[in-house]
């Protein structure tokens, strides 16, 4: 026993700590239960990942799933479902990305939270979410991997209505917990139907099966799991048509951004995926739907990103875009590749965020890129570390995310060459946006100084409007780590560590210019934004002006959320009400029992004649009521 | 003298030592309640004994079977079984819950209320124990005298109507019900249940198919009207609006679930040819109350018709799951009667805890109460977790086995009832949202006091169970699988009596068969 029930349940502490007790903790204490348990997570996923071996790079290492048995959760009929963790070399990836980037994003929000309300409360939240975050990818059947998948749900609510007191943070909450119901709801369809067919729900039992069926050519019914299973996954990782809650949920604090909404959770979906692969694997016309939707997604919402003025938002967009990268990668075939971009996408991700926090921190709570500028000076380390995380999402080599990157893309030539180069031209515009918000923040006018930078204040960051200033080592030291990950981040071999799960893509001969095209997008992209923000900043609002149709829809997101509102959240309230409560409820139903009731009145006023008010009378009524009753009944047994 | 006739009788000497009390001492009826209601609840602990072995007893336990009326022979025969053990422990442990959040709340005509309230849980108990179906009638109406007048004095403004409306609502599925009781006793010759199955089973009883449709529907009307059934629910929000707390506490979590509990105790195990045939409608109605109750609970600018909506459509599930006929989908049935039984007593709870704060049910007299009142918030937000079936608390665990039950059968049913998990959580999150966050106003702030010790200690044990039934089923599970395993295994052999030709509507797929065994 490897004991990998601690792995999950010492953030649980943590969160049992701070949550109980935290109101009276001195701030030190939490800071050591919130970031000791997590740090004790990522050292017990260390010592055990080791023991299995993992470190020693044997090619037989891990090639079974180890499973630790602990107790039946449900058992009814011939369906039982156990709560078991099992460790295969999928698990093993994202046990160090979630445990590792969440050491780091724990010490680095002790910095940033420092000075906001509800200290315990947040730490409290965020151990939690490591709880479930671990029992998703260590869960071993389909409905524990759901209970860290809700789990993680409730932390995000949690975590984005962080400052309740604002509605729009509530509304961004309750916005992420209903979409990402609706996503769930088709996980859950999935779920009973794969319970149905296979009369189990551990993985081991259920893909076993499936190796042995034949691959679906026409839609049936695994292609229907699939597809359900896959609504699931654009829910929870932000894909059309359900993305629309990941935009919003910047309103929680900077270090929940970084952790929650790009460099764990969200990834989520992609690994349900991958864990499906089997699956998937049997629909082929699943695994296409899956890389149509991946595509578009990372099209339209690297658009959307061309115009967005907040900071968060823009890597908001391209955190949507880059899962949608992910799923790409999943639906051409390229498990791994998706998977290898979820790792370096959580290295340089949770860079740009916890970078836009460091930013969003010195400019005491401004996140308008209009509103900064000039801040290279002021915040050095910030930065060169920015700068790290977005060479490398514009993925120049030899960053890490050009390794990833060109691994999606080689499959999705292959694939289908058009997808090709529709993710091409979406690297020239990923490049281009990331920079953009780069350079409008570091270089030129420093335009906060007329501005005054204390409109945008969620973040309370209440100390001061001096000049923007360096963040303390709790945040620049998992910069600089992140930093280093993003460089080289690239050469740890993931999609080689999965061979034996997933089949490795062997690039075609005479497809070996498909890499340099890319990365000349990204270098294009990363030249067109240097011209329009650093050597002539006038080119921007021309283009807006010339074209500026396409830029409002641009800019205001396509009117997606408005369309959403008018045809689905607006009809169903105001049908629920107008016609359901009022008309049905209270005018047919209840129309017709107070109708009876009318009724009976009136047949009560000719009754009431009997009801004089003499006890002898009443007593009377009963005797008689009572004789007849006796008698039907005394009749009908006697017919027995 | 068994444990059970003990737990069955000790509330109504309760209610007559209430009734004996002295005028003038608000205090004492106050602490007799508690005392003889905790006192129910330990002694019912012991029930808990047969059931928690390896293997679960065939058959009733604690059976007391005597004469009780000699003609017509109407006996005094009660017994528990893993269908009712966990509704009588849950009535048990409701009735002092229901006690403490009284406790203040209740001003005028203290012993009179504690009173109706015991006899309530006599009521109560009853029903679930009774195997004599002249029995079980008269305890049928036994709990509903006191919850009339639990809502038509102690309610709100409009509790008359209410309470009317619920008595002569309930009354009338009941007269039928007992026309029907008198049917069977004509045929059967015995009011008692377990001969009367027993006749039913062997095929010295055989009913017409005419008559067992109409014997089906008296029942099934009664209790339908009890769960509520859409589109027989209309007495629900209305009672709830208008019954005091512990009025609505216990009507929530333990009245509604006579109705449930009569589906799988009479209607599924007497008349299965019958329900058969009625399943796919009854699904149909179960399938809309989910979603037209969640829908209409959405609306609600009143905190306790929301919940009283919101119960329409979680009580839709356990109709959904008995009529599945499948093992997933009674189990899940059963733990959703406990698992609403816990939750949604919570929250009529909760939602008395701000009432008594701010006099007010409208939502819109709330808004930043999290300020104020951090704990009541936590509790709050952990009940609405658990109604939204959250996964690690109870109602996922019914919610997920009755769809899976339900999808083994009828999976487009199951496609909308899932819908109403969408839609549970957008009208508790947004209930929650405009309650509890958001910027306290003044008033609100300054009437807000956070929980006391007593609103703690009711608290407590139903956010403890909520955890425990969500996390370690296996507590709970086994009973009441090994109950439905029986009521399943018998109805597969009344489908399979082939003098009865059934007409096969419905496709039982090899899955459903073998999960019967």
């Amino acid at each position: 026993m490897h004991q990998l029930w601690l792995i999950p349940l010492l953030p649980l502490a943590g969160f049992a700590i701070n949550g109980l007790f935290g109101r009276r903790l001195a701030k030190p204490v939490i800071n050591a239960v919130a970031v000791g348990s997590v740090l004790l997570s990522f050292l017990w996923v260390l010592k055990t990942l080791s023991a299995l071996g993992v470190f020693g790079g044997g090619e037989s290492v891990l090639e079974q799933a180890y499973q630790e048995h602990y107790f039946t959760w449900i058992q009814s009929g011939s369906l039982n479902i156990g709560v078991d963790f099992a460790i295969d070399r999928l698990t093993a990836v994202m046990l160090m990305i979630v445990t590792g980037i969440g050491s780091l994003i724990h010490i680095y929000a002790v910095g940033y939270m420092a000075h906001e309300g509800g200290y315990y409360r947040f730490f409290a939240y965020l151990n939690l979410f490591m709880f479930f975050m671990l029992t998703l990818v260590l869960g071993a059947n389909f409905l524990l991997l759901f209970v860290g998948w809700e789990g993680v749900g409730l932390c995000s609510y949690l975590l984005i209505g962080f400052y309740f007191l604002e509605k729009f943070a509530t509304d961004a909450g309750n916005k992420a917990f209903i979409v990402n119901r609706i996503g769930d709801f088709g996980f859950s369809l999935a779920v009973f139907l794969i319970a149905m067919h296979f009369g189990s729900l551990d993985f081991g039992t259920v893909f076993g099966k499936v190796k042995d069926m034949p691959v679906e050519s026409s839609a049936g019914w695994m292609t229907a799991i699939a597809l359900l299973l896959f609504v699931g996954a654009a829910g929870k990782s932000a894909q059309i048509p359900l993305y629309v809650w990941l935009p919003d949920a910047m309103a929680g604090p900077t270090p929940v951004s970084a952790l929650i909404h790009a460099a764990t959770m969200v990834t989520a979906g992609v690994y349900m995926v991958a864990r499906s692969s089997e699956i998937f694997l049997h629909a082929h016309g699943a695994l296409e739907v899956v890389a149509i939707v991946g595509l578009a997604t990372a099209f339209f919402a690297a658009t959307m990103g061309l115009a967005q003025t907040d900071i968060k938002k823009v890597y908001a967009y391209s955190t949507v875009s880059q899962l949608g990268y992910m799923f790409l990668g999943l639906g051409s075939g390229a498990f791994s590749a998706g998977i290898f971009h979820v790792m370096t996408h959580a290295f340089f991700k949770a860079l740009l965020f916890l970078g836009a926090g460091s930013v969003i921190h010195a400019m005491s709570g401004e996140q308008d890129l209009g509103k900064m500028g000039g801040l290279k000076k002021y915040t050095p380390i910030t930065f060169a570390t920015l700068l790290c995380a977005s060479v490398a999402i514009a993925g120049i080599p030899p960053f890490s995310g050009y390794h990833s990157k060109d691994a999606i893309l080689a499959a999705a030539y292959e694939f289908a060459p058009w997808m090709y180069w529709v993710g091409v031209v979406t690297a020239g515009m990923t490049a281009f946006y990331v920079f953009r918000a780069f350079f409008l923040a570091f270089f030129g006018e420093p335009r906060w100084k007329k501005a005054g930078h204390d409109k945008h204040e969620h973040g309370k960051h209440g100390h001061g409007h001096g000049e923007p200033h360096e963040s303390p080592a709790s945040m620049w030291i998992p910069l600089a780590v992140l930093a280093i990950l993003s460089l080289v981040g690239g050469y740890i071999n993931i999609p080689k560590w999965l061979e034996p799960m997933f089949k490795l893509h062997e690039e075609a001969p005479g497809t070996e210019w498909t890499v340099y095209v890319s990365v000349a997008a990204g270098v294009i992209g990363i030249a067109l934004a240097a011209l329009f923000y650093l050597v002539s900043p006038g080119i921007p609002e021309g283009l807006a002006r010339t074209f500026s149709t396409p830029y409002r829809w641009i800019y205001n997101k396509y009117f997606v959320d408005e369309f959403y509102d008018a045809l689905v959240v607006n009809p169903t309230v105001d049908g629920s009400r107008s016609l359901l409560w009022r008309v049905v409820d209270a005018g047919c139903i209840d129309g017709a029992v107070n109708g009876v009731g009318k009724t009976a009145r009136a047949v009560g006023g000719i009754l009431k004649r009997m009801q004089s008010g003499s006890i002898r009378s009443y007593a009377a009524w009963v005797v008689l009521g009572s004789i007849i009753v006796i008698t039907a009944m005394s009749m009908a047994g006697g017919g027995k | 003298m068994s444990l059970l006739n003990i737990v069955l009788f000790l509330p109504l000497v309760g209610f007559l030592l209430l009734i004996f009390t002295p005028k003038g001492n608000d205090q004492l009826p106050r602490m007799l309640a508690l005392g003889i209601s905790l006192l129910v609840f330990v002694i019912s602990l012991g029930l808990i004994g047969p059931f928690m072995g390896s293997t679960i007893p065939e058959g009733y336990q604690f059976i007391t079977d005597s004469p009780w009326i000699n003609s017509p022979p109407i006996r005094y025969h009660v017994g528990l079984d893993g269908l009712s053990l966990w509704l009588v422990l849950l009535t048990t442990l409701l009735t002092p819950i229901a006690v403490l959040v009284s406790w203040k709340s209740i001003g005028h005509r203290v012993k009179e209320f504690f009173a109706f309230l015991i006899l309530l849980e006599f009521g109560l108990i009853g029903v679930f124990v009774s195997l004599d179906l002249f029995l079980f009638y008269v305890f049928w109406e036994v709990g509903l005298v006191p919850m009339y007048f639990l809502i038509g004095i102690w309610g709100h403004d409009r509790r008359i109507y209410a309470a009317v409306k619920f008595f002569l609502y309930t009354m009338a599925g009941s007269v039928l019900m007992l026309a029907g009781i008198i049917y069977l006793y004509n045929r059967a010759g015995t009011f008692d249940y377990v001969q009367i199955l027993g006749q039913l089973q062997s095929g010295r009883l055989v009913l017409s198919s005419q008559a067992e449709m109409l014997l089906f529907s008296a029942f099934f009307l009664a209790f339908a009207i009890k769960v509520p059934l859409f589109p027989l629910h209309t007495w629900l929000p209305d009672a709830h609006v208008e019954a005091p707390t512990a009025g609505s506490i216990m009507l929530a979590s333990v009245m509604l679930k006579m109705g449930t509990y009569g589906l799988v105790r009479y209607s599924v195990p007497l008349f299965p040819n019958a329900a058969h045939k009625a399943a796919p409608f009854i699904i149909g109605l179960a399938v809309i109350g989910i979603v037209y109750g969640a829908l209409v609970a959405l609306v609600q600018p009143n905190m306790k018709k929301l919940v009283a909506y919101s119960s329409v459509s979680h009580l839709g599930f356990v109709v959904l799951g008995v009529f599945s006929f499948t093992q997933q989908g009674l189990d899940g049935a059963v733990y959703q009667m406990l698992n609403h039984g816990i939750s949604t007593g919570a929250l009529f709870m909760l939602v008395g805890f701000l009432y008594e704060r701010r006099h007010s049910l409208e939502i819109s007299a709330y808004g930043g109460v999290a300020t104020p009142a951090p704990n009541l918030a936590i509790v709050f937000l952990i009940t609405t977790l658990a109604s939204v079936g959250l996964p690690m608390l109870n109602n996922f665990v019914g919610e997920y086995l009755v769809l899976q039950g339900a999808s083994q059968v009828n999976f487009t049913a199951t496609v909308f009832a899932a819908v109403g998990v969408i839609l549970s959580a957008c009208y508790m999150l947004w209930l929650y949202q405009r309650t509890f966050y958001g910027k306290a106003s003044e008033s609100l702030s300054h009437h807000m006091p956070d929980l006391s010790a007593r609103e703690w200690a009711v608290s407590l044990p139903l956010l403890l169970l909520m955890f425990w039934m969500g996390i370690y089923t296996q507590t709970f599970m086994p009973p009441i699988s090994a109950q439905n395993a029986r009521i399943l295994q018998q109805y597969q052999q009344q489908q399979n009596r082939p003098q009865l030709a059934v007409t096969p509507d419905r496709n039982f797929s090899a899955s459903e068969v073998a999960n019967a065994r």
